[in-house]
Formats: C-alpha cells, structure tokens, sequence
C-alpha cells in the first residue's frame, strides 16, 4: 500500500494516502477464537504468534474477527468484507487466493510407545486395532486417512469423532483417548499431533501415514498457505513477501508450537 | 402430451414401466384422512392428513385466473430463503419466517391484513453456523387453538392463537451438536410431530411427540440404534425380508457407528386415521464417508409407518440401502386410494430423491410400482421381490477417481419440495429438479484445522437442458401426462384447486398458474425475488377465495443467492451454487408474502 503512494497521484489519492501513513491500515485476520493450537481468542495460537510477526513485520494494527471454523467461515468473515487474511489454509484451497506454503504437513499415527503402534496402512493388524479418525462430516468429504483405513478393511474398530460432540477440539480427544489406553492409535493432523502429544502425560509416539501403494495418486500431504481475498494483490503480494522474508522466524513459531512437518516423526 | 423429458433409463427400467405402469381407472380420494374442518381454511402446510395441497374452492377457474390479481403483501423482515406455508384459521393468516423464525398473525378481515400479533421465539444465533441449507424454516400447524411452531435452535413452542402468548417451549436438541429443526409440524391427536436435522454434521435422526397441551415429550422414535430405541416392538411387520431381524439399527454399521448415525426427519409426515398410521421418511446416513460404514445403515434413507400414540413403528421400508447419493426418503408421502389392476388400493405415493416415483401399500409396505420420473443412471430399476434398488456400479462414487454422469444429481430428482395432488384429473403436480452431476472427490478443503478431500462437484441439466420441470404425475399409468420444463429448478411446492387450476412459483420469481389437465399457462405474476415456498389457497372473510405464496429465493438450490456464495467454488452447497451461478442475475433476495385475488 505503501508503494502505490508513492506512484504519481492526483490530489484526492495523495490525501487519501497522507491519511493512511498517519495510521496504518490495520491487518484484519479472519480467526477461529477456540482452536488450539492454531488460534486461540487471547492469541496464544501459533497462527497468532505468526499473525502478530506479520504485522509488526508490515508496520500495521492488528485486528481480528473471531468466529468458529465452520461450514462458512470463510463467507462469514473475509466474504462478508470483516477480515482480509487467514492465516492457514491448504494450498490452493478454492475460496481463497492462497500464497506461498509455508509449512507442509501429514496426518500422523499417534499411540503408545508401549502398545500395537502401528507405522502404516498396510499393518496386517490394522483391522484389529481401535484406532481413532476424525470426521469431517461433510458428505462426501473426508479426510484421505478415513479413505485409507476403509479401503484397508479397518471399518469395525475404528470411533469416528465428530467436531460437535465436545467442546474440545477431536484432535485432543484422540490423542487423550490413546493415552488412556482407550485407543491403540490416532491418526491426527500433524499441526495439531505434536502439539498435544507433546503435553500428554503418557510417553507417546508418532509415525507418518504414508499413502499406501494402492492411494499413490491422493493426496496425503498437505501445503499451507495463507489466504487472502480473490483479487486482493496488494495483500496477496505483501503476505508472499513477509513469508519469504522470515521463513526461518516462522520456523521457529512452529517448533515452538511442536508443529509436526512433512518427513518429521519418529518413535 | 406425455413428456418427451422422461425417460427410462435403462432397458431394465423400461421392462419395469411395462410390468409395474398398470393400466386402471382411478377413483382417488385423499382417503382416511381428515380434511381441514372447513374447505376455506389452510390448517397445516399440506393442507389436509393426506398431504394432497388440494383445495376445494372453485372461484378461481381456469376461466377467469387470467384476471388474478395482488390483493395485499406483507413483509416477512427476513431476506432468506422463504420455503415456508402460511396456514390460514377462520379469518386469520399464519406465518413463520425463516431464522430468527418471527411468527405473524395476520387479520385477514382488515384492509391490506394487519398485523395481529408478533411472536419472537429468539433462537440461539449459533444455529444459523450449523444449519446445511440455509436457515429456512418449511411451516407452522394449527390444532386447538394454538399455533406450533419450530426454531432453527431445536425448539418447539406452542403459541395461544388468539393472543400470541407462548404457551409452552420444549428444547428437543441441541444445536452445539449440529441438531436442528426446519420442518413443519404435523398434530395428530394430542400430539405434535416433530423431526430433526443435520445428518451431515453426525446427529442421530429422530421423531419426537410432545403433548399439545403441555409441551411435554411423549415419545421418541430413533432411526438408528437399537430397536428399544427406533421403538421397534412385536408389531413390527416390514414387508420385505432385509428389514426383518434384530437390531438391524446397530448391526447393519460398524460397530458404534450408528450413535451418530443420521438419518434425521426433516420432511413431511402424513396420517391415515383410519389405519392409525403416521408416514415419514429419514434422510441419508452420516458422518462418515460411504466406505467408511459398509452395511445396510438401518434404518436412514427410508420410511416408517408409526403408531401416533406410541410412536410403534408397524412397518419400514428402505429406498436407499446403504446409501451413497445424499438421497434422503424425507419427501411427501400422498395418501391415495387407487385403483390399480381393477383392485383398490391404499398406497402412499411417494417421489423419492432417487429418481423413482413409489407407489407403496401403506398397509403393508409393499411397493406397488416404482417408476423413474427423471433420467436415472446410479440405479437400474427397483427389484420389487426384494425391494432393493439395483444398482449401477459405475455410478458408485470411489474417492479419487472420477464419476461422470451422475442421475439424478445429490439434490435429487426432487428434493423437499411438495406436490399437490387433485382428486378431479387424479394427477400429482410435481415440482422437480432435472440435474446430473460428475463428481470427483479430491479439492483439499480445510475444517477447524484439518485439511481433508472435498467434493468437486459439476452439476448440469438433464437432459432437455433445463434444470427443472413442473410435471403432472399418473400415478396409476405412472407416466408424466404433461411437463412443463423451467430453467431452474422448481423449488416452490405445488397447489393444486377444485377449479381445475394448479400453482407453483418460479427461482426467477414468477408465480404461475397452469391448466391442470394440460398444463397450460394461464397467468403469470413476477414477485419481487425467487420463489420457494409452497402456495396454499384459503377463502377470505369476505367469501372470496385468494391464493397465497411467499416469495425470497434461497434454500440449497437459492444459497447462491440468498448466502452470497462464490459461484467459482464447486464445493460451495455441495456444487449447486455453481449450477445455479447464473440465479443472480435474475433475482434478489427477498422475503415478501403474497395474496392474490380475482378483482
């Protein structure tokens, strides 16, 4: 925004301009206020940490519109003209534009160090396993995980849990649940995987879901980005900039955070 | 003119048309049912028990329609999606607005019908996050001098009709769970009826009865679990062998899977009194993807006859066993008496999501014929020795790979909205979609922080080229004897009248009145918005008799309009606002009531 001031103005651009150095215009994130790790309404998220980098990075205020990451969210808040960045998305998620990935991530088999752990779909004893799968609950979609363990006939021992049934979010229910011995294993988005295996009580472990040779074409990994309005260049061009310029910075927020990447996990 | 649109889709369907579409005479009357008290009033959103949406008055002739006029609007103050029906008791209207669900008392003796009374049920705001298909709401009833009512938050209150003081209010679900209510209520005795919504989201269908006088719950029939809880008992009698055994709630899903299971009653739900039967259908399975619970997935995606009183359930059948289309059973279900093969019946006929116009024994469950009204490709015809539809395996969606040609598309070959049915020409008017789809389950969407594999979903018309029809069913000879094709979808419901005259409204907005033996169009009038709601006609004070339907386009096939969805997204509701991306360019949103009347 900057830069456009400084191109040749007439007179109404160039007070409109003098106005908007006085003060900044503020960055407005579109933000779940309840989903830990990611965003959190006092901004302890991750998403938050980053957030709050790219404004001081831009030299802007930060504002936020809070609302559950919902059938919507994205029409509720940026489409309704409330907000103007999100902070995480897949890239090349259809509502948005999306810019550079940032980080890329896999769903991960969280469980036990001491119990049936299993590394891939293809265990012979995927069946017999209590494992743990979040749904979607937006027919057809699922995640590429639920896919893999149906086609791997692990359809009589998988608990399905839903965003609805408790306050918290399924991701830390599922690795809760494998704590307690109540599951063998999870398969958890890697954002979320780390996060709370890292404050289980229990010593946990977690290994990539791997496609299985016979899903090579799905996807099962995933690239965020941030996303910006259609047609919004000058954020999507400053957002590209601030990620590239404090790649590492961003690093670190995710290790902070115990962000599981692509290629991460071990016993 | 038998429709040139209506086709077979296989030789197999066709060998069924031959067998099944038997050649009779009909003498059909909306039997067992108890018709409104009085053939000027509008008690209920269908009307009458039977659902027929067939008034008795004659003023309004095929004749003199072409001299309709408006009478007098009103204004609902919301701009959603208006799927609702006014009912209309001695010389007042009643009507309730989508979310945040106002109910209006309108006195029709007043000049331009003033407002009476006002009821703000202030439901909690977090419905409308959790609610698929817009915040629609489809009805109130009318039965002992109360008014009942559903909110979108899973609240049912019963409103004084005179005064418009609340009554009582029960909370029968809970909307942090995804649990909400959009259908109309139907009193049976001293019971309200009332149905569920979210299987998406996870929600265990049900049916509820609660006491009219009290509010208090009565019984509750679930369409998943085990059969204490769907209020399966000894009486139980399915027609067909699959639906026949134990637990079939529980054991026909994997193991737990049923607690959140679907299979909500979000439709309509009719009465035969004299069988002392409620009908109602349950809506697809959820939440899991189809390969994710293998099974018969009893008892979604079907119909049950039920005891009103206790909520027994006497028989079920099931349409979509196992289903992968989000084909919901929750459509009309219109008591008949027909004669078919010299012999008269007591059939339900239902026109299911699937393609099929059924028409069931609904003493029985037996399916008489089932007929495809659309082009239908995921199936080959319903089997009627074991009641199953015989599947097309190319049409099964498979994650990753690409389904083309999909008919009818998820919205169906019809989805809520009601047709009408008229004892003088023995036809069923029958608002409906004409949509295929290709499907290819692979766009990375993102939920609540994980990522997962949407649905992009390209809907286009049938064929024909229009994406919907307003057609005149034969039941008997089940055939279309005439339709008439729309541009969009016909969302509206169907009215059918004595003068031989039928309406439906129009997504463009127009409300249009058509000869009912020929479907001849025999006047137009363009409401200010897209028109989905269901016209009733009821007789004025002043002895006149008026038609009324509420405009405002929205619903799933209107969210493109009424949600401002981004019609570039083929995941935005399920991929219809991109087959409806041009809905914007021939109207706004709205939310207007209209009467019409000869001058």
């Amino acid at each position: 925004m900057f830069s456009r001031c400084l191109e040749p103005l007439s007179l109404l651009l160039l007070l409109a301009c003098v106005g908007a150095a006085a003060q900044p215009a503020p960055l407005r994130v579109c933000a779940d206020p309840d989903n830990r790790p990611y965003s959190v309404r006092d901004e302890s998220g991750f998403e938050n940490r980053i957030a709050r980098m790219m404004a001081q990075d831009l030299g802007r205020p930060l504002e936020y519109t809070w609302l559950l990451d919902r059938r919507g969210f994205v029409r509720k808040t940026m489409g309704a003209g409330l907000c103007d960045l999100i902070i995480g998305v897949p890239q090349g998620y259809a509502p948005v534009w999306t810019t550079r990935p940032y980080y890329s991530s896999a769903f991960f088999f969280v469980s036990r160090r001491d119990g049936p752990a299993p590394t891939s779909f293809t265990d012979p004893r995927l069946p017999q396993l209590r494992i743990g799968v979040q749904l979607i609950g937006i027919d057809p979609g699922t995640s590429p995980v639920g896919y893999a363990l149906a086609r791997h006939g692990a359809h009589n021992k998988v608990v399905g849990f839903t965003l609805t049934e408790d306050a918290r979010p399924p991701a830390e229910r599922m690795v809760d649940a494998v704590a307690r011995g109540q599951l063998d294993s999870a398969l958890v988005w890697g954002a979320q995987a780390g996060y709370f295996v890292r404050r289980s009580p229990v010593a946990l472990r977690v290994d990539e879901a791997q496609a299985p040779p016979d899903m090579a074409s799905l996807p099962f990994r995933f690239a965020i980005a941030m996303g910006v309005r259609k047609g919004d260049e000058n954020l999507l061009r400053d957002a590209n900039d601030f990620l590239a310029r404090r790649a590492a910075d961003i690093a670190a927020v995710l290790s902070d955070y115990g962000v599981l990447r692509t290629g991460e996990g071990q016993p | 003119m038998p429709s040139p649109m209506v086709k077979p889709a296989s030789k197999k369907s066709r060998l069924a048309m031959l067998v099944f579409g038997w050649i009779g005479t009909v003498a059909a009357i909306s039997a067992g049912a108890t018709l409104a008290q009085s053939p000027g009033e509008w008690p209920m959103a269908a009307r009458d028990y039977a659902s027929t949406r067939y008034s008795e008055l004659n003023q309004i002739t095929t004749a003199n329609v072409a001299r309709l006029q408006p009478a007098f609007t009103f204004e609902t103050g919301v701009q959603r999606g208006q799927e609702g029906a006014p009912v209309v008791i001695g010389s007042t209207m009643y009507l309730q607005a989508p979310y945040p669900n106002y109910l209006y008392a309108l006195d029709l003796s007043k000049p331009g019908a003033n407002v009476k009374w006002k009821f703000e049920p202030r439901p909690d705001a977090g419905a409308q996050g959790v609610a698929c298909c817009d915040v629609v709401n489809r009805g109130v009833a009318y039965a002992q001098g109360k008014i009942f009512m559903n909110t979108l938050d899973a609240q049912t209150i019963a409103v004084d009709a005179e005064t418009g003081r609340e009554v009582w209010r029960t909370r029968l679900g809970d909307i942090t769970k995804g649990e909400t209510i959009t259908m109309a209520p139907l009193v049976v005795k001293n019971k309200v009826l009332v149905g569920n919504s979210g299987s998406e989201l996870g929600v265990r269908g049900w049916l509820t009865a609660l006491d009219t006088a009290t509010g208090k719950i009565a019984w509750r029939a679930y369409a998943t679990g085990p059969d204490s809880e769907v209020l399966i008992g000894p009486n139980f009698k399915p027609y067909y062998a699959g639906d026949r055994g134990k637990d079939l709630g529980v054991t026909t899903w994997p193991p737990g899977a049923w607690k959140i299971g679907g299979g909500t009653a979000w439709g309509w739900i009719s009465y035969d009194a004299e069988l002392d039967l409620i009908y109602y259908g349950t809506a697809n399975p959820g939440p899991w993807n189809a390969e994710q619970r293998p099974g018969d997935n009893k008892w979604t995606a079907g119909i049950f006859a039920r005891r009103p009183d206790t909520g027994e359930a006497i028989w079920f059948y099931q349409y979509a066993p196992h289903d992968q289309h989000d084909y919901n059973g929750t459509n009309e279900n219109v008591l008949l008496d027909l004669d078919i093969k010299g012999q008269r019946r007591k059939v339900l006929v239902h026109p299911d999501r699937n393609g099929y116009v059924y028409v069931i024994d609904r003493a029985t469950g037996e399916v008489v014929s089932a007929t495809p009204f659309v082009k239908v490709t995921t199936t080959y015809g319903i089997d009627l020795e074991n009641g199953r539809p015989r599947l097309n395996p190319k049409m099964q969606t498979r994650m990753g790979e690409m389904t083309r040609g999909v008919c009818p598309a998820s919205p169906g070959g019809k989805d809520w909205q009601p047709s009408a049915w008229s004892p003088r020409t023995r036809l069923l008017y029958m608002p409906h979609q004409n949509l295929c789809q290709d499907m290819t389950t692979f766009q990375a969407s993102y939920i609540a922080g994980t990522p997962y594999l949407g649905a992009e979903v390209v809907m286009y018309p049938g064929p024909g080229g229009h994406r919907g029809v307003f057609g005149a069913w034969d039941p008997v000879a089940a055939k279309m004897a005439w339709a008439i094709p729309e541009n969009f979808p016909v969302w509206s419901g169907a009215l059918a009248t004595a003068g031989d005259v039928v309406f439906y409204g129009t997504m463009e907005g127009w409300f249009k009145a058509v000869h009912a033996k020929t479907g001849a169009l025999l006047w137009q009038f363009k409401t200010d918005s897209g028109i989905i709601g269901q016209p009733i006609s009821y007789q004025g004070p002043d002895g006149k008799q008026y038609v009324a339907i509420l405009s405002g386009v929205g619903g799933w096939a209107g969210a493109v309009v009424s949600k401002d969805l981004d019609v570039r997204d083929g995941s935005a509701a399920k991929g219809f606002a991109r087959a409806m991306r041009d809905l914007p360019q021939h109207t706004t949103k709205g939310g207007r009531l209209y009467v019409f009347a000869l001058p």
